[in-house]
């Protein structure tokens, strides 16, 4: 029971590590420039295509890598030069609508190219295999590399935007957009930026996560739910607020899988407990998102408006 | 002088017309063409046409819609259809939630539909229908073949698992109606699950000798990756749909092996099947796949209706295609009261043939199966 414990633990991190990458991202995008952006599991699905293409083609895992974090960040850089530039100044039913408009586009644009038919993307072969657990449980090796990689690049952000001269603009940028354009920073440069990556983090998770799940359009969607979920709990535009929220939904979501079919098992006959245990399993993350937003209506690192 | 000219063509046509004996037949086909469920929809679509395309009969006229996998979209086509195109026979929907809500209404206005895929137990039992014919299967087919081979096959404890909506509880129902050892444990996922790393977890620590999984779509090729990362090696039971030809490339090498349960696989030893494999890889480049199969199977049956009566005559043509006097790809067919298949079932496993992963026959699960709401049928 110790091991599996153990093993479900480190399953929620994992999911909460991949969902920070995602909510990150969002967070920035829209702390900085006050935009809604529902295309960004696009930039995550771009990221997974390009992966699985390249790494179909070359045969190396890591070029794929490369590809994913390069396609998605040109993909993002593009997206806000040509259509969101135009999208700051409106409200925020316009941005819906048209990063709406753009899920379709790159939906429809991406069957177009690789057809209908999920790509295959896999581990590469040293990561494949599993590790065995302090109690005797195994864990497969690359999730526990995705973890060591997510957290790596947690740390990266947490050092780009409280060290860099780019992470004071963006800080900046989040408390007053007006000002600091008035004080001579590029901001049309600075939003192009802040964009690209945090499409390029989408992207990284979209190629993690697409091999150990399914490469195929409309993959990005279910994955941006959760991520809004998270940036809702932290507080929006925060990136230490998507960091705890991320955790908080891994965590939640991974063991009210796990636990609330055993609890219910306790006083009920097998079947309901699954039937009920399951249900409420799915709808413990909205549960607790709710909970936050009763405490904290901005959520947890949220600025108080 | 002109004018003449276009009237003798118009009435030379018209003779041309009245001297063909059978009434045209126009088909509706709805089905899934865009977003995450388009390929199953195109392969139904590549081999309904593929075998209107080998008949060449002038009287059949196909229209095709996209029912982007959305329950009012089906809806608002098969309106536009039967009123503005005024179709005799819909055919096409692949999801079951969507032929239960664009099945009752079109046959309640006499127009005939033709199952690719989707057979809800709500149109095989109470709900079956004089102009609803199931030319797939019943949806509990497959996992009740599962549950019979897991039986035969002398497994004792079984770990089941299948999403959280009506599709997979029936699934899980079917299993169990032909298991007759221990269910350990009965999971059910959120429905679009991707990361199944908990559920593994259980499988891991469980005590049963197989595993039984019902996760169709993107969700069995998660499930199987992570399933071959994860270094449990209990044996995979399911039904054909995770481990079909268009999705196997996805999941790679992590199939190999798996048992699964089909109505039809490409080494069903006929010769309609096998000219229909080598006719579909001809004209697509790709191996066919189970929803090809019934899309094709699906147009022959019509297209052996239309030799035998006249779709004016409804109740002539229903018992036209009742008789089923087809070849099927399937080899032997027959309609049971409920005019859903009577069919042998089988298990197959998943092999590399040079570099492509495909399907082998390796038993025969259950013969001449019906389904378990025939009886409930009165027609």
């Amino acid at each position: 029971m110790f091991s599996l414990f153990l093993e479900q633990l480190l399953n929620g991190l994992q999911s909460g590590v991949m969902l920070f990458l995602m909510a990150s991202g969002l967070t920035l995008v829209f702390g900085v420039m006050g935009l809604i952006n529902l295309a960004h599991g696009s930039l995550y699905m771009v990221g997974a295509f390009a992966c699985a293409a390249v790494a179909a083609w070359t045969g190396s895992f890591w070029l794929g890598l490369v590809a994913s974090l390069m396609a998605a960040a040109i993909a993002g850089a593009l997206v806000e030069m040509l259509i969101i530039r135009r999208l700051y100044n409106r409200d925020h039913l316009d941005q819906v609508l048209a990063t709406f408009a753009l899920i379709l586009i790159f939906s429809e644009g991406t069957r177009w190219i690789f057809g209908s038919f999920p790509l295959f993307l896999s581990v590469p072969d040293f990561l494949t295999g599993t590790v065995i657990l302090p109690g005797g449980s195994q864990y497969p090796l690359f999730r526990l590399a995705i973890i060591v990689a997510g957290l790596a690049v947690a740390v990266g952000l947490f050092l780009l935007i409280g060290k860099t001269r780019l992470g004071i603009r963006i800080r900046a940028g989040e408390a007053d957009r007006g000002m600091i354009a008035a004080l001579g920073v590029d901001i049309d440069r600075l939003y192009t930026i802040v964009f690209a990556l945090g499409a390029a983090l989408a992207g990284l998770a979209g190629a993690f996560v697409g091999t150990t799940q399914s490469v195929q359009v409309g993959m990005g969607e279910p994955v941006l739910i959760l991520a809004f979920v998270v940036i809702v709990i932290g507080g929006i535009g925060s990136i230490k607020g998507a960091l705890v929220g991320s955790l908080l939904v891994g965590f939640t979501d991974t063991m009210g899988r796990f636990l609330l079919p055993h609890a219910f098992a306790t006083f009920l006959d097998p079947s309901s407990a699954t039937a009920i245990g399951s249900a409420l399993a799915s709808m413990l993350i909205y549960i607790v998102m709710a909970l936050v937003l009763f405490l904290r209506p901005s959520g947890l690192f949220g600025a108080t408006s | 002088m002109k004018g003449i000219k276009t009237t003798i063509a118009a009435a030379a046509a018209l003779l041309a017309a009245g001297a063909a004996q059978a009434e045209p037949v126009k088909v509706g086909m709805i089905t899934t063409l865009s977003g995450g469920g388009a390929g199953l929809g195109i392969d139904a679509r590549d081999g309904f046409m593929l075998a209107v395309k080998q008949a060449n009969n002038p009287d059949l006229e196909v229209v095709i819609e996209d029912d982007q996998r959305k329950p009012d979209v089906a809806v608002q086509l098969a309106d536009k259809m039967i009123q503005q195109e005024k179709v005799d026979v819909l055919t096409g929907i692949i999801w079951s939630n969507l032929a239960v809500a664009v099945v009752p209404s079109a046959v309640a206005q006499d127009k005939i539909y033709m199952s690719v895929n989707a057979a809800p137990s709500q149109l095989a039992g109470r709900g079956c229908n004089k102009n609803y014919f199931s030319v797939s299967y019943q949806n509990d087919n497959l996992h009740e073949a599962a549950g019979g081979y897991a039986s035969s096959a002398g497994y004792e404890k079984a770990f089941i698992l299948a999403p959280n909506y009506p599709a997979g509880k029936d699934s899980l129902t079917g299993f169990k109606r032909y298991f007759f050892g221990d269910i350990t444990d009965e999971v059910y996922t959120k429905l679009g699950q991707t990361d199944y790393a908990a559920e593994i977890a259980q499988i891991r620590a469980s005590d049963a000798d197989h595993v039984f999984f019902f996760l169709p779509g993107g969700m069995g090729i998660a499930f199987m990756k992570q399933y071959a990362q994860s270094g449990v090696d209990k044996p995979l039971i399911g039904p054909a749909f995770s481990m079909d030809q268009g999705i196997l490339g996805a999941v790679g090498d992590a199939a190999l092996g798996v048992k699964n349960t089909s109505n039809w696989s490409k080494d069903i030893d006929n010769p309609t099947n096998a000219a229909f494999v080598e006719s579909f890889k001809a004209e697509y480049d790709r191996l066919p796949s189970l929803y090809a199969s019934f899309g094709f199977d699906t147009a022959n049956l019509l297209l052996s209706a239309m030799d035998k009566a006249s779709i004016s005559d409804k109740d002539a043509f229903r018992e036209a295609l009742r008789a089923a006097d087809f070849n099927s790809v399937r080899g032997k067919f027959t309609f049971g009261p409920n005019q859903h298949p009577i069919q042998d079932l089988y298990v197959r496993e998943v092999v590399k043939e040079g570099d492509i992963l495909t399907n082998k026959i390796v038993g025969t699960a259950l013969t001449d199966h019906s389904d378990a709401y025939a009886s409930e049928c009165s027609m």
